[in-house]
C-alpha cells in the first residue's frame, strides 16, 4: 500500500493559500450534508437552504448585506490584530462596549436633535470598543497576562453589563416593563441608503473600512509593523518596533473596530438596546477574519459567506426545522476544514513507499 | 581486512537540488577520515544517510564488507555506529546522568549506568561530574556528555559533525587526543569539518566534496591548506586586499562600563564591559559561545536598552539610552548571529527586509508609507553589489542558502555606510567564497573610516580580519591589543578564563 508522508515545500505556495478556503467551503458542505443526513434530517437540504438559498433568492439579499456589515468591519479589526500575533478573542464584548457606548450619547441626547448625534454616536461606539481591549492590553504588556484569557473574560461581563442597564437605570419608561431602552430618536438612528429596503449606511462603510485597512496594511509602516511582529518577533525588535507597543496597537484597532460595529448595529437594524444584542458577530468574525486570510480584501468576501450561513440556517429553521445550532455548526466545520487544509500551504503530501515510511 | 564503511554511488535528491551525486569512498578500521566541504556541499546529508536518518535514493552502503540498509539511528547504533551532533540534544535543567539515561536505547539501572559512564570517563580522560546540571557546563563539556553517550555503545565508527566550532584551542586538543586514542583502539572516525589546520593536525584521509559530488580523496598531511581549499571551493583562494593603514583616526565608539541585567534563566549578561574602536579599526571581540556575546550586540544595537546615555557614546554623543531606530539614524548598525528570525524575516520578501533596518537611513518612508519602489532598488544592488544569488527582491529571505542570506544581510547594512558597524559571527554557517567576500566588504568598510566590531567564535577569523581584539568571558571582556601581540594559546586561556576558576574553586 502507498503511505503519504508531509514535505516542507521551498516556497509557501500562493495557490493553495487562495484555494483553501475555497475547499474549505466546499468540504463543508459535503460534510454537513452526510451528518445532519446520517442524523435524520434532510442533509441535502440543509445545505441547499443553507448555502444556496439565501444566494437564489433576491428577497434575502438585503438580509445577507447587512449581516455581512459587521462581520466585515469586525473581522478586519482582528485580521489586523491575528497578523500580529495578538489573539483578540474578545471582539464580541468590544463590539458591546461599543454599542453600549452609543446607546449612552443616544440616551442622553434624546431631544436634542443635530446631526452631529450620529457622528457623536459612532465615536463613542469606537471609543467604547478600544477602551474595553484596552484593558486586556494593560494587563498583556504589563504583567504577560494571555490576551486571550481576558479578553474573552471581559465578554462575559459585558454582557452582564447590558442586562443590568436595559433592566434598572437604561430601562424605557413607556415600556411596559420590558428590560429595553427605549426607541432612538430619528437623528440618532443609521439612514437608510437603498429606499424599500434594511439596508442602512452600515454596508457601504464596511466596505470601506475593508478597502481603508487594506492600504494601510500593505503600504503603511503600522502595516509592516503589525506583520513583522507576528512573523518574527525577534527581527522586528531588532528593526527597532516595540512588542509592546505593538501588542497595544493591535487591541486598540481590533477593539475600536468591534466598537464601531455595535455603535452602527445598535443604530441600525436594533434602533434600541436590547439584551439579544449580542449575537455572537464578535465570535463569528475570528472565522471571517481567518476564512478572509487575515486579508481585510479576503474578509470582504468570508463576510458575505459567513453571512450566507446565518440567514440560511434561519431560512432552514423554518423550512426544513434545523436546530438554530445547525448554522454555528456549519460555521465551525469551516474553520476546521480551513485550518487542517492550510498545512498544505507550506507542505505537501509526496507518495512513499512503506518501509521507507517506517523508518 | 574488510573496510568498516564503504559508500559507492550513494545519491540523494531534494525538491529542486541535487545533495549528493554519486559519492563513492570508504574509511578503514582505525582511520580518521574527514569529510571536507563548503556549506552545502552536501556533508551532512550523507552522514544523515549513514546514521539512518535519511535513505539514499540510489547507491550501497556495505559495512565491514555486508551490504546493508539504515532504516534509522536506532539501527545504525546497532550496527556500531555513534554520532555526535553539532547541536547538542540537552536537557539543561536535568543532571549529566540523567541526560545519558534518557539518551539510551536500552533501560539501565542508574547504578549501573553510572559505573560504565565513570569508566568510559577514566579511560578516556573525559572529566565530568555525573551528577552536575547540564546549565552549569561549558560547551566543551556539554560536547563531552555527547561523545560519552556515543561511547558508552562502544562503537566501531564515530561520526563528528563540526565537533570544534564551539571549542577553545585547549579543548580542541583534548579533544582530538581523545579521537586518536579511539582510533588507536580500532575506532573509525568519520571527521565533518571544514577547518583544514585541523584536518591536517588530525586526520588520515580526507574526502572532499564540493556541490554534491567527490572531488578527491586525498591525504591531507601531503596536501597545504590552501591546495584542499581550492579543491574545496574549486577556484583559487582570494587574500583579503587591504590598503597600507597609517594608524586609526579619532575614537568613534566608545564603550564605558556597559552592563545588562539578566533576563532569562540561563542568559549570561554583560557585565562593566569598556572598549574604545577608532575610526578605521576592526575589533574582534572572541569568545566561547554563551558568554554574552548575544547580550553585548543587543546592548550595542539598541535590542536591550540602557540606563546610562553615557554609556555607549558615538562621535562624543552618548547614545546609551536611544533605541535601535535612534541609534541606526546616528550611525550605528548592527548585524546579530541568528540570520533566521532575528537578522532577517524568512517569511518576508528580501525587499521587505531592507525596509526593516534601511527605512529610515535611506528614505524609504513618507508619512507613514512605505516607499517600496525605493526598497525594491536598494535591494537590486544589495543582490548586485554582493554577488547574492537569489532571484531577485521578490524572493523571500527562507528560499535563500544561508550563505547567500548572510551575504544580502551583509550587503544591507554595509551599504547603508554606518560609521559603527556591529556583527555577531559574520562568516557562521557561510562558505569559504562568500565568507571571503563578507571580509573584504568588512575590510572595504573600514578602509572607508568606519568603526568595526566583530564578535566571532571563529579565532582564524578574528586573527585575519582584526587590527586588535578583546576576549569575553563570562559576561566580562579582556583588555584591548593589537591582535599581533596575542598567542592562541593567550587566546585560549582568556577565552576559557572563568571557567577554570570556578571549576577550581
Amino acid at each position: 500500500m502507498m503511505q503519504f508522508r508531509l514535505e516542507k515545500r521551498p516556497e509557501p505556495s500562493r495557490t493553495v493559500l487562495y484555494a483553501a478556503p475555497l475547499v474549505a467551503v466546499i468540504l463543508t458542505m459535503i460534510f454537513g450534508a452526510i451528518i445532519f443526513s446520517v442524523i435524520g434530517y434532510d442533509g441535502v437540504g440543509a445545505v441547499r437552504e443553507i448555502f444556496l438559498t439565501p444566494l437564489t433568492n433576491s428577497f434575502k439579499w438585503q438580509d445577507l448585506a447587512i449581516k455581512a456589515a459587521p462581520l466585515i468591519i469586525i473581522g478586519v479589526g482582528l485580521s489586523i490584530a491575528y497578523r500580529a500575533n495578538v489573539w483578540n478573542i474578545g471582539a464580541e464584548g468590544q463590539y458591546i462596549m461599543g454599542g453600549l457606548a452609543a446607546t449612552w450619547v443616544a440616551l442622553a441626547t434624546h431631544g436634542m436633535g443635530g446631526a452631529w448625534i450620529l457622528p457623536a454616536m459612532m465615536a463613542a461606539g469606537i471609543l467604547g470598543g478600544a477602551a474595553y481591549a484596552a484593558i486586556p492590553a494593560f494587563f498583556k504588556t504589563r504583567l504577560n497576562v494571555n490576551e486571550i484569557l481576558t479578553s474573552l473574560m471581559l465578554t462575559y461581563a459585558s454582557v452582564q453589563l447590558i442586562y443590568y442597564l436595559v433592566r434598572a437605570p437604561w430601562k424605557d419608561p413607556m415600556g411596559m416593563g420590558f428590560p429595553q431602552t427605549r426607541r432612538f430618536a430619528a437623528e440618532a438612528l443609521l439612514p437608510n441608503i437603498v429606499p424599500g429596503t434594511i439596508v442602512h449606511a452600515g454596508v457601504p462603510i464596511a466596505i470601506v473600512v475593508a478597502l481603508i485597512a487594506w492600504f494601510v496594511m500593505s503600504r503603511s509602516v503600522f502595516g509592516y509593523q503589525m506583520k513583522v511582529v507576528g512573523a518574527a518577533p525577534h527581527a522586528a525588535r531588532y528593526g527597532g518596533f516595540s512588542e509592546n507597543r505593538t501588542i497595544w496597537l493591535a487591541l486598540l484597532v481590533s477593539g475600536a473596530l468591534a466598537g464601531f460595529a455595535g455603535a452602527l448595529e445598535v443604530s441600525g437594524p436594533f434602533q434600541r438596546m436590547v439584551p439579544g444584542f449580542p449575537t455572537n458577530y464578535g465570535f463569528t468574525a475570528i472565522i471571517v477574519a481567518f476564512l478572509g486570510r487575515l486579508n481585510p480584501l479576503g474578509v470582504i468576501f468570508a463576510g458575505f459567506i459567513m453571512a450566507i450561513t446565518f440567514v440560511g440556517g434561519d431560512l432552514a429553521q423554518t423550512t426544513i426545522g434545523l436546530p438554530s445550532a445547525a448554522s454555528g455548526i456549519f460555521q465551525s466545520m469551516m474553520l476546521f476544514f480551513l485550518l487542517a487544509g492550510d498545512i498544505l500551504v507550506r507542505y505537501r503530501l509526496k507518495r512513499v513507499a512503506p518501509q521507507e515510511a517506517r523508518a | 581486512m574488510p573496510n568498516r564503511l564503504e559508500l559507492s554511488g550513494i545519491t540523494k535528491q531534494f525538491p529542486g537540488v541535487l545533495a549528493n551525486d554519486n559519492v563513492s569512498f570508504s574509511v578503514k578500521p582505525g582511520e580518521i577520515h574527514a569529510l571536507l566541504g563548503e556549506n552545502g556541499a552536501g556533508k551532512s546529508t550523507l552522514v544523515k544517510m549513514i546514521y539512518g536518518i535519511m535513505q539514499p535514493d540510489a547507491g550501497e552502503i556495505r559495512w565491514n564488507g555486508e551490504p546493508v540498509t539504515v532504516p534509522n539511528p536506532k539501527a545504525a547504533r546497532r550496527l556500531g555506529i555513534g554520532m555526535v551532533f553539532q547541536h547538542f540534544s540537552l536537557f539543561e535543567a536535568l543532571t549529566v546522568l540523567e541526560n545519558i539515561a534518557l539518551g539510551m536505547d536500552a533501560k539501565i539501572p542508574s547504578r549501573a549506568l553510572e559505573a560504565r559512564i565513570r569508566e568510559v570517563m577514566q579511560t578516556y580522560g573525559l572529566a565530568l561530574d555525573p551528577h552536575r546540571t547540564v546549565a552549569t557546563l561549558s560547551v566543551g563539556e556539554r560536547q563531552r556528555i555527547e561523545i560519552v553517550r556515543a561511547l558508552l555503545l562502544n562503537p566501531s565508527l564515530l561520526i563528528m559533525d563540526e565537533p570544534t566550532s564551539v571549542l577553545t584551542p585547549q579543548e580542541v586538543e583534548q579533544l582530538f587526543a581523545v579521537l586518536r586514542q579511539l582510533a588507536a583502539e580500532g575506532c573509525s572516525i568519520l571527521y565533518i569539518s571544514h577547518k583544514l589546520h585541523e584536518i591536517k593536525a588530525l586526520c588520515d584521509t580526507a574526502t572532499i566534496l564540493r556541490g554534491g559530488r567527490k572531488v578527491d580523496t586525498c591525504d591531507p598531511r601531503q596536501e597545504t591548506s590552501r591546495s584542499m581549499a581550492e579543491k574545496m571551493i574549486g577556484t583559487g583562494l582570494k587574500d583579503i586586499v587591504r590598503a597600507e593603514k597609517s594608524g586609526f583616526g579619532e575614537p568613534k565608539l566608545v564603550v564605558n562600563r556597559l552592563s545588562t541585567r539578566r533576563t532569562g534563566h540561563f542568559d549570561v549578561p554583560v557585565d562593566g564591559i569598556s572598549f574604545t574602536v577608532r575610526a578605521g579599526e576592526i575589533l574582534g571581540i572572541a569568545g566561547v559561545a554563551g558568554n554574552g556575546q548575544n547580550a553585548l550586540l543587543d546592548a550595542l544595537s539598541g535590542e536591550i536598552r540602557g540606563d546610562d546615555r553615557e554609556a555607549i557614546t558615538i562621535d562624543g554623543l552618548g547614545i546609551g539610552q536611544m533605541g535601535t531606530t535612534e541609534r541606526r539614524r546616528h550611525g550605528l548598525c548592527a548585524v546579530p548571529e541568528e540570520r533566521n528570525g532575528h537578522a532577517a524575516v524568512s517569511d518576508f520578501t528580501l525587499s521587505d527586509n531592507s525596509v526593516l533596518t534601511a527605512r529610515d537611513r535611506l528614505g524609504m518612508v513618507m508619512m507613514g508609507l512605505i516607499n517600496s519602489g525605493a526598497a525594491r532598488t536598494y535591494t537590486g544592488k544589495v543582490i548586485a553589489d554582493f554577488a547574492v544569488k537569489a532571484l531577485g527582491p521578490a524572493a523571500t529571505a527562507g528560499s535563500l542558502s544561508g550563505g547567500n542570506l548572510q551575504k544580502y544581510i551583509m550587503g544591507r547594512e554595509i551599504l547603508q555606510k554606518p560609521s559603527v558597524l556591529v556583527v555577531s559571527q559574520p562568516t557562521w554557517g557561510v562558505d569559504a567564497g562568500a565568507a571571503a567576500a563578507i571580509h573584504q566588504a568588512l575590510v572595504d568598510l573600514a578602509a572607508a573610516g568606519s568603526a568595526i566590531v566583530v564578535i566571532s567564535q571563529d579565532l582564524d577569523e578574528l586573527r585575519a580580519l582584526c587590527d586588535t581584539l578583546a576576549v569575553i568571558n563570562m559576561g566580562r571582556l579582556s583588555e584591548t591589543r593589537p591582535v599581533k601581540e596575542f598567542s592562541v594559546e593567550e587566546i585560549g586561556l582568556l577565552m576559557g578564563g572563568v571557567h577554570g576558576a570556578v571549576e577550581a574553586a
